[in-house]
């Protein structure tokens, strides 16, 4: 066991580096140089000297492997360089507009769990035939819509023909409201059918069959011995939806004009911003290899026959 | 890449009965495509309208019986808007599947068929493609690459770059220890060649399954990108775009914004539905 998780970690941090160094030669080392797109614009009346003394400032004159250097030992200390752009260093940008975006997505995951899990259970429990078809073929729908518009068509419906949210002065209750909604169903949707799947996997197994001779009803079933064995496929896309809970924030964002990460994104893009995206694409990433770690590491735990992974199965 | 997950995981087989109602949504689904394409190829057959030139006093027409889906702010019909914008949405994602099935596809080849060494590296590589959530890694590429239609549809199939190597991967697996590949190794096949005429044939049919999968997924990417002003620039009806310019007109024009999202989820629908018919059969 312990040398599995040696193994894991290490395998993680790999990941990790490569995809540093991906994306600093992509973001760092090509041109597109941020630096010189703000500061030669004419307006600001700078000699070609004083643009070279603020390359000298930033460390952008150094050759590319001290570059790299520098920027990874930055990192793992936990500071993300300058914003050219806001002209503030990264770690500043990220304090102000994490936390709206953490919030969002946080509760668009609870929602999300929630809608996918109701969604499952009434698909399977569902007491007729075309119900349960029309349940089942529900998250079909919902993973071809795309997130922007359905932000705007819940605004559209809900805030100015129905009038239920309002757009000026809302409270704070009601101005996330519809961008929750609008970041859950995306993700509800992948969750809601693979909990559907593999609720329909296990119900065929021999042990449910004992359960409900014993005389245990259906629901009863379900909650206490189906839904532990069917969470586990659910929980190798955790780190898959964390970056789609990520990616869904942006847009979402950008819809209902909320200052956040995504916000900040949009903007790194459009002013070739590199640094912020690099720290905004490593600290993706490290969420993504983190979540998948423990899926790894907890999964032994709820199902007793993954804790020899090597030999017994085969 | 959620929808390798979800894609790998089978779904039951159905019943016969079950099957032909459900060849009505499969044959339903293939008009909707074969209309998308007829558009992208003739869209002058489709609407006598321009797709880029208003008529003054025409501004925020509801829809009607001359203007079907409505006019925009300028006085521009919104279907010929939409069937003009056809051939950017739909040539970006054969772009983006192409470049995501070449890439893909000789990756997992190479992985699946060598092993070893090179196997490891390729799927290090892989996993460091799957570690960052598409759309960041969409937006790392555009910012680099610069913005444009062409430019979005390469970042849109590096992305599934990664995808399409280990479904290829495992396939290529899969074939490999069939006893047909043994034999031809074990009667002198050179590798190159057994992999060619053995290996790959057998290995592709799930891929491109899974092809029109990220068709569907590439024009959804497509659109959202071009909703936050990366793709084609703003006189070009591309459908993302269409949704974006008409946000300014929610109050009064509900149809500038709901018709080009209702014909983006259809396809959608048509292209993940076709996906799953190929899948089913062998």
């Amino acid at each position: 066991m312990t040398r599995l998780l040696v193994s894991r970690i290490g395998q993680a941090a790999v990941v990790l580096l490569l995809a540093f160094t991906a994306s600093f030669l992509l973001l760092q080392a090509l041109p597109g140089d941020a630096i010189l797109i703000k500061y030669q614009n004419p307006e600001m009346g700078l000699t070609p000297e004083q643009i070279a003394e603020i390359r000298v400032l930033y460390g952008a004159d150094a050759p590319i492997w001290a570059q790299y250097g520098n920027t990874l030992w930055n990192f793992l200390q936990g500071s993300f360089g300058y914003s050219v752009q806001a002209g503030v260093p990264v770690n500043a940008l990220l304090a102000t507009n994490l936390p709206p975006t953490l919030r969002l997505a946080s509760l668009g995951l609870v929602f999300a769990v929630l809608i996918a899990g109701v969604l499952a259970f009434a698909a399977t429990l569902a007491p007729f035939a075309w119900l349960r078809n029309l349940l089942q073929s529900l998250p079909a729908l919902m993973i071809s819509v795309p997130v922007f518009w359905l932000g705007i068509m819940l605004i559209q419906i809900f805030s100015f023909r129905l009038r239920l949210v309002p757009i000026i002065n809302p409270s704070e209750f009601q101005a996330l409201i519809l961008p929750v909604a609008t970041l859950a169903l995306p993700i509800a949707a992948p969750l809601a059918q693979i909990l559907i799947r593999s609720l329909d996997e296990v119900q065929t197994q021999p042990f449910v069959s004992v359960a409900r001779a014993k005389g245990a009803s259906r629901p009863w079933v379900l909650w206490h011995h189906v839904l532990r064995n069917a969470l586990l496929p659910v929980l190798t896309i955790a780190g898959v939806l964390f970056g789609e809970l990520l990616a869904g924030a942006v847009v979402t964002e950008t819809v209902f004009g909320i200052n956040g990460l995504g916000r900040v994104t949009e903007q790194a893009v459009s002013y070739q911003d590199t640094a912020v995206l690099q720290a905004i694409v490593i600290l993706a990433a490290v969420g993504f290899v983190l979540i998948n770690l423990v899926v790894d590491l907890v999964a032994p735990l709820i199902d007793a026959r993954l804790k020899n992974p090597v030999g017994a199965s085969a | 890449m959620s929808n390798l997950d979800l894609f790998t995981t089978r779904r039951p087989e159905l019943g016969l009965s079950k099957l032909r109602q459900l060849d009505v949504t499969l044959v339903l689904s293939w008009a909707v495509v074969a209309i998308a394409v007829a558009w992208a190829v003739a869209p002058g057959l489709f609407t006598p309208h321009s797709g880029t030139v208003g008529i003054a006093g025409n501004q925020l027409r509801a829809p009607d019986a001359t203007h079907w889906f409505g006019t925009d702010e300028i006085g521009r019909d919104v279907l010929a808007r939409i069937i003009y914008g056809a051939i950017n949405s739909l040539s970006g994602a054969v772009v983006a599947v192409v470049v995501g099935f070449i890439g893909g596809t000789s990756l997992g080849l190479i992985a699946g068929s060598v092993g070893g060494r090179l196997d490891t590296i390729i799927m290090r590589i892989v996993d460091v493609l799957l570690s960052v959530p598409g759309l960041l890694f969409q937006l790392s590429l555009i910012i680099i690459l610069g913005f444009g239609t062409v430019n979005v549809a390469i970042a849109v199939g590096t992305t599934t770059v990664a995808g399409f190597a280990r479904l290829m991967r495992s396939e290529v697996i899969r074939v490999r220890r069939a006893d047909y590949v043994e034999a031809a190794f074990g009667s002198g096949g050179r590798f190159g060649a057994v992999l060619w005429r053995h290996v790959l044939p057998n290995s592709l049919g799930t891929v491109i399954a899974f092809a029109a999968l990220q068709f569907g997924s590439a024009i959804l990417a497509i659109s959202t990108l071009g909703f936050l002003g990366y793709g084609a620039p703003p006189p070009t009806p591309e459908w993302g775009l269409l949704i974006a310019e008409g946000r300014n007109y929610l109050t009064t024009a509900w149809w500038m914004t709901t018709f080009p999202g209702v014909i983006v989820i259809l396809i959608v629908l048509a292209t993940n539905r076709i996906s799953q018919s190929l899948r089913r059969t062998p």
